[in-house]
Formats: C-alpha cells, sequence, structure tokens
C-alpha cells in the first residue's frame, strides 16, 4: 500500500510546505545545509505522496516496505519535513534540528531515529547499503524497491561507481538511484571542482537506465519515479536537474547557501516569499 | 609455522582461515539467513566453502572492499546475517570509514573476516600483511575483536560471532596454526583461556602468539620461572577480570601479538591493568615497522615475534618485580 498519492496541485503544495519547514528548521537551529534540502523537495514529495513509496507510516519496520536512503546526509531536512509531513514524527519535532537530544540529528542518525534506513553523512555509501537491500530482496524473492539518493557532488566519491558497476553488471531492478543533480558543492560549482558531466553517460555505460529530468518539476519527476518503480531489467538513474536553494530566491544557485543557515530576517524573507505561492 | 623448537613441539593443524570456511557452511547450514560476500579472495579467505554450498546466498563484489562493506550493511539492515570476507588489510584498511559509518555508528549486526592477517602471510610482503587491523578495529565503538589461536578456536568463535548481536570483527591467519585446542573446548566471546596456573609471571597472547607462549612456558618452567598463559581470543571486549587475576596472582605480564605495539593487544591488557592491579609489563609486537618478503617462520624470528623472545621478555620483566 501507498499512504498517498495526491493530484499534482496538492503535490506543489505539500513541496511548498515542506520548503517552509526546511528553511525555519535551518534557521532555528542555527547551522544545517538549506540548498541541497530545497533541491530536494520535489522528488521526496512524489516519492512519498504521489504514490510512487510503498510506505505505511503506522508501520515504520513494514518488511515490506519500499527504502529510501539519503545518501546526501546533509540534507537531512529535506527528509525530516517528509517525515513529519508523512506522519512518521511530529512536525513539533522540527524545531529541534541539531540540538542535544533530539531525533533530528545534523545527519541522519539511526540510533537516534530509528525509523531512517540507513545512518548518513560520510558521502559515497549510500548506494552500496542500498544494494545489500535490493539484494536481500532478490534472495527473499520479496518485491520492495529500495530508492537512494545522491548529490551530483557525492558522485566523485569512488564508492559511487563501485555501487554503478555492481548494480548494473547484477542488473539490480529493484534499485533506483536518483542524483539531485543542483551543480554546486560546498567550496564552488561541480563543473568548476571536478565536473561529473556526462552523468547520463555515464552510469548507461555501467548498465543503468538513466532517466534525465527537471527535477524540480513534479510533472516530471513522478513519471519518472514511476517508471523506475516498475523496472524489470536493470537500476535505473534518475537525473534530477535541479536548482540549489530551490524556491528562496536569495538563495538560489548561490553557493553561500550550501551549508549557511539563514538569519531571522532572512527566515522571514523566505517564508514570506514561499507562502505567497500557497 | 615451524612445529618444533627444542623444548616444546608443536601439532600444527588446519589455519585458521580454513576453519573459518568450515565454520561458515556450517552456520549457512544451519541459519537460512546467514549470507557470504567476499572481495575477490574467496579462494585465499576459504569463503568459497561456503560458495559452493549454498551459491545464492554468496555474492563477490570483485575487488571494491568499501562497496563491498556497505552491502554487508544494507544485508545486516534488511535482516541478513552478513559475513564479508577479504584479506585483513583491505577489508580494514580500504573499507575503514564504512566499517565505521554504515557498521559501528548505526551498531548493525554485520560480521567481518580478516583472513592473512599478521606478517606470518610471509613472501607476499608488507602490502600484504596486516599489522594494524587490531588497532584500527578497536578503535570503532561497539565492535568486537577476535583473533583465535587455532582451528578449533577459529570454528567456535566464529560461531558465536554469529549469535552476538552486533558489529565483529576476527583476523584470521594464512599459516597452518599449531593445535592449542580440542573440539571439546569451548569458547566466549570477551573470556580469556588460561593455560596454567604458574604464578611468576603471566603471558598474555593472542592467535599464533599463543603457541609461542607454550611454547616459552616450557622453557621457562625448565629454567625455575613459572609461567601462566592467558589466551585473548577477545581483544575488545578485553577479559578485565582474567587480567586482574592474573596480574594479582603474578605480578607481572608479558603481552604477545602480531601486530604493531600500538593499539593492539598490549594497549587493551595496558589498559585494563593500569586500572585494575598495576604490575610490571613487557610487550612482543612489532617495533614500529613494516616487515618484508621471507618465510613466515623468518618474517617471525625476524621481526622478534618468536618463543625466544618471549622468554627474553619474560626475563626482563621479572626483574622489575
Amino acid at each position: 500500500m501507498t499512504t498517498q498519492n495526491l493530484p499534482v496541485d496538492e503535490l506543489k503544495r505539500i513541496a511548498n510546505r515542506m520548503r517552509i519547514d526546511i528553511v525555519k528548521m535551518i534557521g532555528a537551529a542555527g547551522s544545517g545545509h538549506p540548498g541541497g534540502s530545497l533541491s530536494a523537495v520535489e522528488v521526496l514529495t512524489a516519492l512519498y505522496f504521489g504514490g510512487v513509496l510503498r510506505h505505511d507510516p503506522k508501520r515504520p519496520d513494514w518488511p515490506e516496505r519500499d527504502r529510501f536512503i539519503l545518501s546526501k546526509g546533509h540534507g537531512c531536512p529535506v527528509l525530516y519535513a517528509t517525515y513529519a509531513e508523512a506522519g512518521y514524527i511530529d512536525p513539533k519535532l522540527l524545531m529541534t534540528l541539531r540540538k542535544l537530544g533530539s531525533p533530528l540529528q545534523g545527519h541522519p542518525d539511526k540510533r537516534m531515529l530509528p525509523i531512517l534506513e540507513a545512518s548518513t553523512g560520510s558521502l559515497g555509501q549510500g548506494v552500496s547499503i542500498g544494494i545489500g537491500m535490493a539484494l536481500a530482496a532478490r534472495m527473499d524473492k520479496k518485491d520492495f524497491h529500495t530508492f537512494v539518493m545522491i548529490g551530483d557532488g557525492e558522485s566523485q566519491e569512488g564508492q559511487v561507481w563501485e555501487g554503478a558497476m555492481f548494480g548494473g553488471f547484477h542488473r539490480l531492478a529493484n534499485l533506483t538511484v536518483i542524483i539531485d543533480n543542483n551543480k554546486q558543492q560546498l567550496d564552488d560549482f561541480t563543473a568548476k571542482i571536478l565536473d561529473m558531466s556526462p552523468l547520463a553517460e555515464k552510469w548507461l555505460s555501467f548498465g543503468w537506465n538513466p532517466i534525465e529530468i527537471d527535477g524540480n518539476d513534479i510533472h516530471q519527476v513522478l513519471p519518472a519515479l514511476q517508471e523506475a518503480r516498475a523496472a524489470t531489467q536493470k537500476p535505473t538513474v534518475i537525473i534530477a536537474n535541479t536548482i540549489k536553494g530551490k524556491g528562496v530566491s536569495f538563495m538560489e544557485n548561490n553557493v553561500k547557501w550550501h551549508g549557511v543557515a539563514p538569519k531571522p530576517e532572512e527566515v522571514e524573507a523566505a517564508v514570506k516569499e514561499l507562502q505567497a505561492r500557497i | 609455522m615451524k612445529a618444533t623448537t627444542a623444548k616444546f613441539e608443536l601439532k600444527m593443524g588446519l589455519a585458521t582461515r580454513e576453519a573459518y570456511g568450515q565454520a561458515l557452511v556450517e552456520l549457512g547450514a544451519k541459519n537460512p539467513n546467514v549470507v557470504a560476500i567476499d572481495a575477490d579472495l574467496a579462494k585465499s579467505t576459504f569463503s568459497a566453502k561456503f560458495q559452493e554450498k549454498f551459491p545464492d546466498r554468496f555474492y563477490t563484489v570483485g575487488i571494491a572492499e568499501a562497496n563491498m562493506v556497505g552491502i554487508a550493511s544494507g544485508l545486516a539492515l534488511t535482516g541478513k546475517v552478513p559475513f564479508a570476507s577479504s584479506f585483513a588489510v583491505f577489508l580494514c584498511d580500504k573499507g575503514y570509514d564504512q566499517l565505521r559509518m554504515c557498521v559501528a555508528y548505526p551498531k548493525v549486526n554485520a560480521k567481518f573476516v580478516g583472513s592473512h592477517g599478521g606478517i606470518s602471510i610471509g613472501e607476499d610482503g608488507p602490502s600484504q600483511q596486516s599489522v594494524e587491523d587490531f588497532a584500527l578495529m578497536c578503535a570503532l565503538a561497539g565492535f568486537v575483536v577476535i583473533h583465535p589461536a587455532d582451528e578449533f578456536a577459529a570454528r567456535a568463535l566464529v560461531h558465536r560471532m554469529a549469535e552476538w548481536n552486533g558489529p565483529a570483527y576476527m583476523r584470521t591467519g594464512r599459516a597452518k596454526a599449531a593445535i592449542v585446542y580440542g573440539p571439546n573446548d569451548s569458547f566466549e566471546i570477551g573470556k580469556a583461556k588460561v593455560h596454567g596456573d604458574g604464578r611468576d609471571v603471566a603471558i598474555v597472547a593472542c592467535g599464533f602468539e599463543v603457541g609461542y607462549a607454550l611454547q616459552a612456558q616450557a622453557q621457562l618452567e625448565e629454567e625455575g620461572i613459572s609461567a601462566r598463559v592467558l589466551d585473548i581470543h577477545t581483544i575488545k571486549p578485553v577479559d578485565d577480570e582474567a587480567i586482574a587475576k592474573a596480574a594479582r596472582e603474578c605480578g607481572a605480564i608479558v603481552t604477545a601479538e602480531e601486530h604493531l605495539l600500538d593499539g593492539g593487544l598490549g594497549s587493551q591488557v595496558a589498559r585494563s591493568v593500569a586500572k585494575s592491579h598495576p604490575v610490571p609489563m613487557d610487550f612482543v609486537g612489532i617495533q614500529n615497522t613494516y616487515a618484508e618478503s621471507g618465510t613466515p617462520d623468518q618474517l617471525m624470528e625476524k621481526y622478534g615475534l618468536t618463543a625466544p623472545y618471549i622468554v627474553e621478555a619474560v626475563k626482563r620483566v621479572v626483574k622489575r618485580k
């Protein structure tokens, strides 16, 4: 079962609400990574609320559930906002982000928040964990699907390509990698640090089925995820071309907002801008 | 390893890596959730034994240790009991961030076996010789770190690893191991095996050094020094109780390990002794260096790890009592 299979207009409203949550929680925390959280909002919205991911917030340990791993762990505010929106966690918890004792740690921590599929934060590792889950499903003849979101900067980690080799070779059709291709990393634009393009051709040559989309357009995200979920021959990689800081005009495409929290007046301005779209 | 010295004959048995392969097959028959993965060294680590028997539950990842550790984590998070193996040096050193992030930190129930531990692998040389795996693995919070002395200890402890709920690492050896135990000996994680009740000195050892320690014990007996030998097959959590008892009753301790003196068995035992009952200590191990190519016996001799070195260390330490 899936929790929700909502119309696109409603998905857009959810995406906007999640953006407000992201900005507010990082503002309250006083540190965090807004840019790469905001870029991934449409993908998580479509995945969790668009009828793609098989999940049930009442049964987070349901063995048949689809798995989602946020390998780019610094983007966890978008995952926490999704959990709150879906009913996995109390929305009040969002304002405890990064505070001592909070289950919403600075990077996803499965000890503190057991509904997480994995602890992440050291880049490059989520694909391998996802492969383990996909292999377990194959061995047990179960039909759950595993989704892993990585960053384009994260793709510079060699382990990502160890996983790409393995997934393609073993034709793990029950595994999907989503690249939040927001074109920036901490120090600068990815194209200036170590250009990873062409991503689609790279993954294609590793035996994956690449689907390239505008990752901030729900109309494109939804069918791509659905196609990936239904794959039977090859693993899928979705190259979601996104805008870092998407939705907050002064954050969009600005490298500064990789890992800086908005000040109270900036939170206010961002929330105002986002609310105007509801 | 060399089977004889003048004083005490050691009967050689299987290599502990081969015992690992046997135990893994036993586990596979017992528990359908046991899965084995390897990084293109299955014939050397003996996980190939499992592959022959349970091909559907075996994966080789190719030469990609980081990916292997991550896959082990994913398998464990989905209810499997994965045993991932490679050479100790590649598993621990190349997979270290993954062992920390995907296994230790989230406390994942995955098991790791590094074969070809120490310098006794011989001719392949330092690039293949793990002399730091105890230190690395002990520095991962929550990890159990095991190094069995012989085939019987190895087999039993592989079963204990599978029963243990949490991350665990075992170092196995390439060379044949001297037989110290029998099929009816039982082993518990974190509980030392004590050989003899000597009261002049305790020799605390693991792996091949247990055999050498027993040789040293016999030699020392002839010279009027009564030693007991503690086989600390579990380096972490170390058996504080047995070590405290040995310190109280013997008043001096020598540790012996096929590992750098930094961060291994000696460090674990020294901390334990310092806390419970400080006594003079001395340490047999690899001295801040990498070894070289040579036969296992030549290397163990050249790098100061054989029985005569333990005897020397004992003589030094008892003078300080």
